[in-house]
């Protein structure tokens, strides 16, 4: 490197960094730091992990389910889905989704909005935002909320074990969910106001959104494009998890007495859960690392701007990759050792 | 007797191959990236994705362009043929790393030089083929006719990793505009995003925004604001630590710029051989020794002016008659009223 006139060093990670970035999680601007600049792009990489995962495994479940149908027409329009999805290359439909459901969104100006308050536009989903007073207090009354329902589920196992009574659990944790945080808008002096986007003229024809919250167009798309691909993945995971499992056990569940659905939810799931789960991490992995794709669509991720902008600003390309790597390389050991765990604590305990 | 005569010119004959191969190549043997381009006999040039008039292929895969024409003076130069040049077209994010990783030997990538970029990351910028700055693109309907005219909320689509992303910022902030910058990787999806209205302008140098005005889809729709945001000095790159491959380019670039001074083109290079002027005669090769101190032999500068032309015809040929900037502005010579100006070939 010395030969090529390349300096190495951490240095430039507390320089200002003097771009902008048009979406980020945290308060940023030029004149934060290079360091602030990754931790910018590495939550948005999150949160369209995030987002994708959990809308891929909705619909992954919902289609899995699906080809599993005795209905003719459900089973087939899964089984398309699935087909058609799954084998087209994923950058394509990434830029299928950005520059056609682009072309296709309507100008802020003539947005229809829904409910009144959601306007879908090119220039992003503004969405009303809620301002806050004493937010800390309703937080803490969530998490108490969390934690009762943790003990109503201890003291209800125990009872079902030691006197064979069952507790409604779900009914009790809903209503701890709804309560605890009405208490905290009742007698703690929590406050939520919405705060409704209103349409602000920028020119004679262009125009935009103020106030509210603004999910850009590319987020959306990104996310839709990620989660309709790996989608397709997880059905197959779930319905080879779902066919895995012996038809004995069903009809032997069924002559003991148990209704459809605690067949499916104490006996067939259970065992399915062990097939679908490893594959299925597989694909959260896929998903997380192909979100780097986003470069190609502006939103401004982990690759976009750390291992794009802020590289060619600084040209200090082996650290910046270095770290880039390291990165993607946490993040999906996270997932992998959060699945491990999951895959371990309802595998078969053998005794 | 007969063999000994054999072995005699067998010696004497490696003898003056030797001979020749150490004066022809003394600085070729200083340059490590002469004598490769020689050995491998083509020029390896990095440039853009398709930027009409600086670096562009049509569909048959030729490389037209003034950028592309510093790369052809260079190959025609070190070995004595334009067309043995190698293009690997490069994003804004890949050009330098390729440089600096010996992918390529010359970046002619409308690429800005800034002192972080000289001094910094092992590059050497040569010299400056066009004089540029940072623009706005809008919308005709838009009312808007000035940069003064944009407001709090303005979304900018523009190219990754860039100068233009740092003027940007400058810009809006000394105007104490909030402001939403769109950043795409090719330039041909900014095209894109901004003809569907994802943004209210598009920015980046003006010779960029006129050259790719052209690939919307109503041209005709939207123009160039007048400010300019920005000094933009464009010019060809080379890896640090090799100064005659440096020179060499260097004064490739110059040549072609000289030769346009001088009035030498294309059509009358050889006939300025027997020209009045010592400085023409210099320049191609009628006199002086001025290709030895490169490595190279003295019908360089010759060869670029032939087979290249000189700077005016190339930025006729490639702006002008494309009708992308028609008026050559700042890139005329300082004869002419223009900031064009060379030293001296002696």
């Amino acid at each position: 490197m010395e030969n090529r006139g390349i300096t190495f060093g951490y240095g430039f990670l507390s320089q200002e960094s003097s771009f902008d970035v048009q979406f980020s999680l945290i308060e940023y601007d030029g004149s934060h730091s290079y360091f602030r600049a990754y931790l910018v792009g590495l939550l948005n990489t999150i949160l369209v992990s995030v987002i994708g995962i959990v809308f891929a495994t909705i619909i992954g479940v919902i289609v899995g389910i699906a080809r599993l149908s005795n209905n003719y027409l459900i089973e087939r329009t899964a089984a398309i889905y699935v087909e058609f999805f799954r084998n087209i290359p994923l950058l394509l439909q990434i830029f299928f989704w950005y520059f056609a459901a682009l072309r296709a969104l309507p100008l802020p100006e003539k947005a229809e909005p829904m409910f009144g308050v959601f306007f879908l536009t090119i220039k992003g989903f503004f969405v009303p935002a809620f301002v806050w007073n004493n937010l800390d207090i309703f937080i803490y009354s969530l998490i108490a909320a969390i934690i009762a329902i943790v003990f109503v589920r201890i003291y209800a196992k125990k009872k079902q074990e030691n006197q064979g009574i069952q507790t409604p659990v779900l009914s009790i944790s809903i209503g701890l969910l709804i309560i605890l945080p009405l208490l905290s808008f009742l007698l703690g002096g929590v406050d939520a106001s919405v705060e409704i986007p209103v349409i602000k003229q920028l020119s004679q024809t262009s125009f935009t959104y103020e106030g509210g919250l603004k999910l850009p167009p590319e987020l959306i798309s990104l996310a839709l494009a990620l989660s309709l691909y790996t989608a397709t993945f997880i059905a197959e995971c779930v319905r080879a998890g779902v066919q895995g499992v012996s038809k004995g056990q069903k009809e032997a569940a069924a002559s003991i007495g148990l209704t459809p659905n605690q067949v499916l939810k104490l006996v067939v799931m259970p065992q399915a859960l062990r097939i679908i789960i490893p594959p299925t991490t597989n694909q959260y992995l896929n998903l997380t690392k192909n979100s780097s794709l986003a470069a190609a669509i502006a939103y401004p991720d982990l690759v976009l701007v750390f291992a794009g902008t802020a590289l060619m600003q600084t040209g200090r390309a082996i650290e910046i990759v270095s770290i880039t790597m390291l990165t993607y390389l946490t993040l999906s050991i996270t997932i992998s050792i959060f699945m491990n765990w999951y895959n371990k604590k309802i595998a078969i305990k053998e005794k | 007797m007969f063999k000994l005569v054999k072995r005699l010119t067998s010696v004497v004959a490696m003898f003056a191959v030797l001979f020749t191969f150490t004066t022809e190549t003394m600085a070729a043997k200083k340059s490590k990236t002469l004598k490769n381009t020689q050995k491998k006999g083509f020029v390896r040039c990095g440039v853009s994705q398709g930027l009409p008039g600086f670096s562009n292929a049509d569909a048959a895969g030729n490389w037209t362009g003034v950028d592309v024409d510093v790369c052809r003076a260079v190959a025609a130069a070190v070995l004595g043929d334009a067309s043995k040049v190698k293009f690997t077209p490069l994003s804004a994010k890949e050009r330098f790393t390729a440089l600096t990783s010996n992918e390529i030997d010359i970046l002619s990538r409308n690429t800005t030089w800034t002192l972080s970029r000289d001094a910094d990351i092992g590059l050497t910028f040569v010299g400056v083929n066009f004089y540029d700055g940072q623009g706005f693109m809008v919308r005709k309907n838009s009312g808007i006719s000035s940069v003064n005219d944009f407001k709090a909320g303005v979304s900018a689509c523009t190219n990754l990793g860039t100068t233009t992303e740092l003027n940007m910022r400058d810009f809006f902030n000394s105007k104490g505009i909030k402001y939403e910058p769109v950043t795409f990787e090719k330039a041909d999806e900014v095209v894109a995003a901004y003809d569907a209205g994802r943004c209210d302008t598009y920015t980046t140098d003006k010779s960029g925004l006129a050259a790719q005005r052209i690939k919307l889809s109503n041209p005709d729709d939207h123009m160039v604001l007048p400010e300019t945001i920005s000094k933009e000095p464009l010019g060809p790159v080379v890896r640090q630590g090799d100064s005659v491959w440096e020179d060499i380019v260097r004064w490739s670039l110059n040549t072609m710029i000289e030769a346009e001074e001088y009035g030498v083109t294309s059509a009358n290079a050889d006939m300025m051989k027997t020209s009045d002027n010592p400085a023409v005669k210099r320049l191609v090769g009628a006199e002086g020794e001025l290709g030895a101190a490169l490595g190279l032999d003295n019908e360089w500068s010759l060869r670029i002016i032939k087979q290249v032309g000189n700077y005016g015809e190339s930025y006729k040929r490639n702006i002008a008659d494309t009708g992308i900037l028609p008026d050559r502005g700042p890139n005329e010579l300082w004869t002419k009223g223009g900031i064009l100006y060379v030293p001296p070939a002696r």
